[in-house]
């Protein structure tokens, strides 16, 4: 039972690390860069939430749904400020600039809202008892699961068959050509992290849900390790994304449950090497070598 | 329709186009002929918006593009069909052909759909195919039919024969003089300048960045300096 108990907890860990990876994997698939700011943005959803239910006692529907807007918005303007300038620039420029807005958040966050720890109070509560007194699956758990297949369900079918998403793949084969169809490429690049940063409001409640402590830094290791699971998969891949995400989750929950709990981090970036030496471009990732 | 005066495009600090001045009328094949480096493709991405020049000015149809960014002016009715073709290799052939409408209305896209099939059934017989599974000679028809997509008023080609085989240059360049006869606007830019001269209305010979030589294609291929440097003697 306690076999079935933690591959249920490492899919729905997973299921919320597959959210956040497209949010890595979609805007590194067009703007060609890791928005390592991604796991702080997670973060600051979490915290639009919290208020919004505990300060304003806002029915949950209402303070997932304003999290994932500031969220929305907050995105946008990163790109904007931060990384639009920055589109000529060597992708190193981008990359430190990216940490740099993460630490700007980290410690906006702390002014904001102090560094105390606080308690986040789930959307959902309580649980579903598979077999009495043994197996058991929280709401926030099956929430999880859902969202994360309503989500990829929906991103499949908004590039497989809608204009924009059609629009958006050819962005992030080929810029300059995506252009010449009229395509504009930066409207496209804005609604990318629009797009990443709604799922990471959306995965900052579940996360928090899940476990509920919220700090200004609650943000960064799920989005370290989302960002391996977007790696892992492949980046750039949407199935990826999620074959990664839940397989970190499921890694993670068996490291901590059968090896080490202190290790579960060591276990997870062991199976990240192992595979990146046997797949560099991932799981589902295609290698493409590069032009010279 | 396309009027193109005195453009200067540096890459940096280099002047890689050097005082250009050239027009296309209504109805014309005209193509920009000239060895490589010659800023043949500097000047058609210059038009199309992709760079930008410092001085000088190109007018479309009668209004000024300076600045204007290339997707608006895909939206004027200028297609371009870039070097190397730059087809979307991981969507399928209707997909890219789709992207090529990505300015036009819903409506037109079917009609123009089936216009593309009757002129290259081979991108029929593909449409769910993957576009990187073609052949370069199909991929070329993806990358022309998927200019033709936008319903343009002017076709730029670049190099629309490069790496193919010699038959596939002829298909290719019969497809151009059927558009031609069909009306279509075109400037064509092209290393192979005898293919090119033989299908174009008017030319203009490049080199290092500036024009020169212009004539209508026979005069060109008459030319001695032209035949002495393009046509093998």
């Amino acid at each position: 039972m306690s076999f079935l108990n933690n591959v249920i907890t490492g899919i729905s860990l997973g299921s919320i690390y597959a959210i956040i990876a497209l949010g890595y994997t979609m805007v590194y698939g067009i703007a060609k860069m890791l928005n390592f700011a991604h796991g702080d943005v997670i973060m600051v959803g979490a915290y639009v939430c919290f208020f919004a239910m505990g300060s304003f006692n806002l029915p949950p529907v209402v303070g997932v749904l304003l999290a994932v807007v500031v969220c929305t918005v907050l995105g946008m303007v990163i790109e904007r400020l931060a990384y639009k300038p920055l589109r000529a620039a060597p992708s190193l420029a981008v990359l430190i600039t990216a940490i740099g807005v993460s630490y700007l958040l980290q410690n906006s966050a702390q002014i904001l809202w102090g560094a105390a720890t606080k308690t986040f109070r789930p959307i959902v509560e309580g649980s579903l008892t598979l077999v009495p007194g043994q197996l058991s699956v929280s709401y926030v758990a099956i929430l999880s699961v859902v969202c994360c297949v309503v989500v990829m369900v929906g991103l499949t079918l908004f590039t497989g068959q809608t204009k924009m998403g059609k629009a958006m793949r050819a962005c992030s084969e080929d810029k300059g050509a995506a252009q010449l169809m009229g395509i504009d490429v930066n409207a496209t690049i804005s609604m990318t992290f629009a797009i990443g940063s709604a799922l990471a409001a959306l995965a900052g409640v579940l996360m928090c849900s899940a476990y509920p402590v919220l700090s200004p830094t609650t943000g960064s290791m799920p989005g370290i390790r989302a960002f391996t699971a977007a790696v892992f998969g492949g980046i750039g891949s949407v199935p990826g994304a999620l074959l990664g995400g839940i397989l970190l989750g499921v890694i993670e929950t068996f490291g901590k449950a059968y090896i080490s709990t202190d290790l579960s981090d060591a276990v997870v970036f062991a199976v990240l090497i192992i595979v990146l030496l046997v797949r560099p471009a991932g799981l589902m990732g295609k290698y493409v070598p590069e032009k010279v | 329709m396309l009027k193109v005066n005195d453009i200067n495009v540096y890459y940096g600090a280099i002047h890689a186009i050097k005082g250009v001045s050239f027009e296309v009328n209504a109805g014309e094949v005209v193509t920009l002929i000239g060895a490589n480096g010659a800023g043949k493709s500097t000047i058609l991405n210059t038009v199309c918006g992709l760079l930008h020049s410092r001085t000088g000015s190109i007018e479309f149809l009668g209004k000024p593009l300076g600045g204007t960014p290339a997707h608006k002016i895909v939206e004027q009715g200028m297609a371009h069909v870039p070097e190397g073709r730059r087809i979307f290799l991981q969507m399928t052939v209707e997909e890219n052909l789709e992207m090529g409408a990505y300015t036009q209305p819903r409506s037109t896209i079917d009609p123009n759909l089936e216009r593309v099939y009757d002129q290259f059934p081979r991108l029929k017989e593909r449409r769910k195919q993957i576009a990187g599974t073609l052949s370069g000679g199909e991929q070329q028809m993806l990358a022309m039919g998927r200019g033709l997509m936008s319903s343009p008023k002017l076709l730029m080609l670049d190099e629309p024969s490069m790496g193919l085989a010699p038959i596939l240059v002829e298909q290719i360049f019969d497809i151009i003089r059927r558009l031609h006869e069909k009306g279509t606007t075109i400037l064509l830019v092209e290393q192979n300048a005898q293919m090119a001269l033989s299908v174009a209305d008017r030319g203009y010979v490049l080199e290092t960045g500036k024009i020169v030589a212009t004539g209508t294609g026979q005069e060109l291929l008459r030319n001695a300096a032209v035949k002495k440097a393009y046509l093998g003697g």
